[in-house]
């Protein structure tokens, strides 16, 4: 095992990429390394060796990979813990082989992320020069036409996002201080994530977000669908964190899954009561980092076995963003709906100790 | 089997449909043997009808067979008046029984409407040769509906049916689709043997096309389900050309059974035998019949999406007929389209968008593997490109284009829509004559024949037929109604079009009242269970009840909920008809919800606010009293405690509790506490406002009230009285004259007396044992009991 915590997504499914690569016949857009077809086989998995990557709806890859084969940037937006930077990196390493040009979307980012640098050193001392200029991702990708990523596009100010518009539309970088430019190379595109919570934070200009196709990241269809994922993840990360083992029952993860789907819908699994929503976005990731959790707590205070106690206080922790009124939300919904369950009954009483 | 080929069956474009004669058909001596084609269609598939429109040109026959009933053969004609206008349905139904009925739709794209138009444009004949409707109520068998295509697709590896038939049939509409079709279709039910209805419709189609051949149509095509061509027509070997001399019947009887003699079950490869005409006869022989009538009424792309009781409902009705209308790109025309819908609602969506997406649409297509754009890569498109994905937009194109909203028209000539049937039924039994002359009339809903007219015209209102208008706003709970009833030209066009909604005057009301309930808010909801209760729809009225129950739970704005609360109370007091239990438990939930959220919504008013907010609030009460809830009473007592509440509110609801002898402590106290100089005169003024907001008369008989505010109003400093005094003036502006100036009698003769003395001089002339009994009467009938104060 590599003492890498996370490896990139090209290394950990090297051989998978390999695979399609070798079987792979179909034509392939200039710059790719695989054909589109061969890139939606290999995020959504053929059920043999090729391992799915993203578990959701089949439209919403083939919409990202057409889009990516169309030359328009694309924009993958939703909830957060809902897989954008996920697939991201994914599409990204299958159509380049590389996932690592990436910019950080942050309040802090500079244009220099996105366009260029200088290494200030060599500027002083030789003045403007291609030895000084320290290119950014995104104008690496665009000289050997790769896949950038950037990340948060909506958390970047204004000014910095809009230094992708001409990168977009002209697809080339000017330097003007060398009086030269970079012109993208075949196989260079942008991929960029946001969220949708933070829609109004720095709404893209209409000019910027003409230059994408948005595609909408949905949460789970299915109760199964997410308890799939959940139990999945749980697993990958058990792993690469080295936890002690547990025994962990898909009852205590079908049962986080449960909760977390009936107050994100508003409405019990079986239709029959309306429940309100709380504030927090109570998507996947947040499910199975509660899990996780859980696996801890019970592998090194408790016996080994995931029992509902373990969850309770992440779910609590969870639900419960806002002080006020989701503990109200979350007392109602564990009075009304939690309750009445029978076989929910340790649950119950242990969401009751945690608060 | 080469008798059956015609000589014009090749294969090449333009020319697909192999002719043959009719099947089982005896011809007269002496007269040409007739030729027949069977067009196997997908119903409601633009790619069928286009196909159809073609085939018929190309064919020219004299005869089209249309699957559908045969007694709509006479309203055949009305389809070419110009007053006709698809989507329309023919409509079969048993008189006087409303829950037998069948519609067969049509669509501008319906392949079956092509044929018809068709014989209307030539000038020839138009029959439908399916069982007959008569047969077919009577049976009231639910018609097993096959799914040949769905086994087709997945043969073809395609989990989604409709697809596999567009990217294969609608999308292409090349000649020579529908032969493909017929040969698939013989190789799906090769081996199937229909049974039942199925069997029957099949004998009853042969039985007609036998007829028609005897009546001497030298050119007969047959426009039916692609599952029923192999019944229909023998299958064509691919012999390219064929002598004519072949056809002549191979002699004796062959001709009546139309196949030669070799091609029996025993015949080594030979085609499925079709049924001769005596086991057909035998199979329709001694089936029940009920009388029927038809008509012709109007439809919606709405009711042909959701299938409305009909199998072969289409998911997107306004993308096929866009498919079978748009002459060419028809990828780019939508998306042009869909633009300009966006653009209308002031969404920017520029060309250069447009561009975009049909590119997407047309990449997602050659990643899928499809010949052209379907409306799923559209729809991705407009989803990803034109809204940004955003999901409400797209609902927008969804509902605006996808399904569309075009509303069908039937012309004048009509045989009599049902629903128009029924209501002339209803006119008779409740002896109410439609006159253009506008009249008045009195219900007394104490008697069964008024109460009948009543409900009577309350559903017309709900079908938008406004045959009566009220003529005057009416006190719920009385038993009388005053109506104007005028029977305008416009109500027989309403009347029609409200035929969609059903086949009775109660059944169109309950669809439309359940279509209404859909996207209502609360207080259009709550306005709906009167009106339910009013028309007397009990089949309605659980699903409102169902939909405020929603509403109540998610909305999170407690004035909604206080104003939809008193139309619900009322109602409940009005009714007692079936579903009122399910009302006293709605409005009791949303009387907690109210207890519940109105404290925090009472704060952070302004002075437009709070009055709303105090109406609100007397409505409420009102209802809460006629409920005979405490909750409230007790909710309002807490709230009372509170003191930054805006006056006007906390004097009405100290009036409120005054009157409900419910108040904690001294109204002297309170009301001194609330005008003391420590508060600002505007407040004061307000609170005085809101406690004698309405009421006038109470202050001319209860001489402690009169007294608390007369002390209150002489205890003003001169300048303190100048600043109220325009704030006093506007409340006891808004009693009436008489009020004013009994108060004003009251204060003038000095009556009035100090606070502390309670009673006043009017106690003195009452000896309470001599009116112990009338109280105790009184208070009974106001429910009282008999406690407290006599």
């Amino acid at each position: 095992m590599t003492s890498v915590l996370r490896p990139h997504a090209e290394d950990q499914f090297a051989d998978e990429l390999v695979i399609l690569a070798k079987t792979d016949d179909r034509p392939r857009p200039p710059g790719w390394r695989l054909s589109p077809w061969a890139v939606t086989t290999y995020v959504l998995g053929d059920g043999g060796q090729i391992t799915p990557k993203y578990i959701g709806p089949r439209r919403i890859v083939e919409v990202a990979v057409a889009t990516l084969a169309t030359d328009r940037a694309l924009l993958l937006l939703g909830v957060p813990g809902t897989a954008k930077t996920w697939l991201s990196e994914h599409l990204a390493a299958a159509i380049s082989g590389d996932s690592t040009l990436l910019v950080q979307g942050t309040a802090g980012t500079a244009e220099e992320a996105v366009r260029y640098g200088w290494n200030y050193a060599r500027l002083l001392s030789e003045g403007p020069s291609h030895g000084a200029l320290t290119p950014s991702p995104i104008m690496r990708a665009m000289a050997e036409g790769r896949l950038a990523r950037v990340e948060e596009l909506t958390r970047m100010p204004s000014d910095v996002q809009d230094a992708l518009i001409t990168v977009l539309s002209e697809k080339t970088l000017p330097i003007p201080e060398l009086g030269e430019e970079v012109q993208a190379a075949k196989g260079f595109n942008v991929i960029a994530t946001a969220n949708d919570r933070d829609r109004g934070v720095n709404d893209l200009s209409s000019a910027l977000r003409r230059r994408f196709n948005t595609v909408v990241l949905p949460v789970p269809a299915t109760t199964e669908e997410e308890v799939g994922i959940v139990a999945r993840r749980v697993a990958q990360l058990g792993r690469s964190l080295e936890l002690p083992e547990t025994v962990t029952g898909l009852e205590e993860i079908r049962r986080v899954v449960t909760v977390f789907r009936e107050l994100r819908a508003g409405v019990t699994s079986d239709g029959r009561t309306k429940v309100k929503s709380p504030s927090g976005t109570l998507s996947t990731a947040e499910a199975i980092s509660v899990v996780t959790n859980g696996i801890v707590l019970a592998a090194h205070f408790g016996d080994g076995v995931l029992r509902p106690a373990d969850v309770a206080g992440g779910i609590l922790g969870a639900v419960v963003q806002d002080p006020v009124s989701d503990r109200v939300v979350w007392q109602e919904y564990l009075e009304t709906v939690v309750r009445d369950r029978d076989d929910w009954r340790d649950f119950y009483r242990a969401c009751r100790d945690a608060g | 089997m080469p008798a059956e080929i015609a000589a014009g069956a090749s294969s090449g474009p333009g020319a697909p449909v192999p002719e043959v004669p009719v099947p089982g058909s005896s011809v007269p001596p002496g007269s040409s043997v007739p030729r027949l084609s069977v067009l196997g269609v997908r119903h409601h598939g633009p790619g069928s009808a286009r196909a159809v429109r073609d085939e018929l040109n190309r064919i020219r026959p004299d005869l089209v067979l249309v699957e559908g009933p045969p007694e709509a053969d006479g309203l055949v004609a009305l389809a070419a008046d110009p007053g006709m206008r698809p989507p329309v349905a023919l409509l079969a139904y048993v008189p006087g029984e409303p829950s037998r009925a069948a519609f067969w739709p049509f669509a501008e794209f319906s392949p079956e409407w092509q044929a018809i138009a068709y014989a209307a444009r030539a000038g020839v004949e138009a029959r439908f040769c399916d069982l007959p409707a008569a047969h077919g109520l009577a049976l009231d068998a639910d018609p097993v509906r096959r799914d040949p295509i769905g086994e087709l697709a997945r043969a073809a590896g395609y989990d989604d049916p409709e697809r596999w038939w567009e990217d294969l049939v609608e999308h292409r509409g090349e000649a020579g689709t529908l032969d493909v079709v017929a040969e698939a279709m013989r190789a799906v039910r090769e081996g199937h043997v229909a049974e039942g209805v199925e069997a029957r419709r099949e004998a009853y189609m042969r039985r007609t096309l036998r007829k028609a051949a005897r009546e001497g149509f030298a050119r007969i095509a047959v426009v039916c389900g692609a599952w029923h061509l192999p019944a229909l027509s023998p299958p064509a070997l691919s012999l390219p050309t064929l002598s004519l001399p072949a056809l002549s019947p191979p002699g004796g009887r062959a001709r009546g059974s139309g196949l030669p003699a070799g091609s029996g079950p025993d015949a080594p490869d030979g085609p499925r035998r079709l049924p001769s005409p005596a086991e057909d006869d035998r199979l329709l022989r001694g089936l029940p019949k009920v009388r029927i009538e038809m008509t012709w009424v109007p439809w919606t792309h709405g009711r042909l999406a959701a299938g409305a009781g009909y199998g072969a409902g289409v998911a997107a009705p306004g993308w096929y007929e866009h498919l079978f209308t748009a002459p060419d790109r028809p990828v780019e025309r939508w998306l042009a389209r869909a633009a300009a819908i966006l653009r209308e609602e002031d969404l920017p969506v520029s060309s250069a968008h447009v561009i975009e997406a049909v590119r997407l649409a047309e990449g997602l297509a050659a990643l899928r593997g499809r010949p052209l754009a379907g409306l799923s890569e559209v729809t991705e498109a407009v989803r990803a490109v034109l809204c940004g994905g955003d999901e409400l937009p797209v609902e927008l194109v969804q509902r605006r284009m996808v399904v569309g909203e075009r509303l069908g028209r039937v012309p004048d000539a009509t045989p009599m829509v049902p629903l128009r049937r029924d209501l002339r039924d209803e006119q008779r039994r409740l002896r109410m004559k439609p006159e253009a002359m506008s009249g008045e009339h009195d219900l007394d809903l104490r008697r069964p024949l008024d109460l009948g007219r009543s409900r009577l015209l309350h559903r017309l209102a709900l079908l938008d037929v406004p045959w009566g208008t009220p003529r005057r706003a009416r006190s719920k709970g009385t038993f009388k109604e005053s109506w104007s009833l005028e029977w305008r030209p416009e109500l027989d066009v309403a009347l029609v079009e409200a035929a969609v909604w059903g086949i009775t005057v109660e059944a169109a009301a309950t669809a439309r009242v359940r279509n209404l309930a859909g996207g209502a808010g609360l207080p259009e909801l709550s306005a709906l269970v009167e009106r339910c209760l009013l028309a007397h729809l009990p089949d309605a009225l659980p699903y409102v009840l169902g939909r405020i129950e929603d509403r109540a739970a998610l909305d999170g704005e407690v004035r909604h909920l206080m104003g939809a609360l008193p139309a619900l109370v009322r109602a409940r007091r009005y009714g007692d008809v079936r579903g009122t239990e399910g009302l006293a438990g709605v409005t009791e939930s949303m009387l907690a919800r109210i207890c519940a959220g109105l404290s925090p919504a009472l704060t952070g008013l302004d002075e437009d606010a709070a009055r709303q907010m105090a109406a609100l609030m007397d409505g409420v009460h009102t209802a809460a009293g006629l409920m005979g809830s405490g909750r409230w009473l007790a909710t309002l007592t807490g709230i009372s405690g509170r003191d930054d509440l805006p006056g006007l509110l906390d004097g009405r609801i100290v009036r409120i509790l005054f009157d409900a002898e419910a108040l904690g402590d001294d109204v002297a106290a309170r009301m001194a506490r609330s005008m003391s100089p420590g508060n600002p005169p505007a407040r004061s003024a307000a609170w005085m406002e809101g406690f004698l907001s309405g009421g006038g008369l109470l202050l001319v008989h209860d001489p402690r009230l009169l007294a608390t505010v007369d002390a209150w109003l002489t205890g003003l400093s001169p300048e303190a009285f100048v600043d109220v005094l325009p704030l006093l003036r506007r409340t006891f502006g808004a009693f009436p004259a008489p009020e004013r100036r009994m108060i004003g009698g009251r204060v003038r003769s000095g009556a009035a007396p100090r606070p502390g003395s309670p009673g006043g001089d009017e106690g003195a002339d009452y000896d309470d044992g001599l009116a112990a009994g009338a109280v105790r009467t009184v208070r009974d009938i106001l429910g009282r009991g008999t406690g407290g104060r006599p």
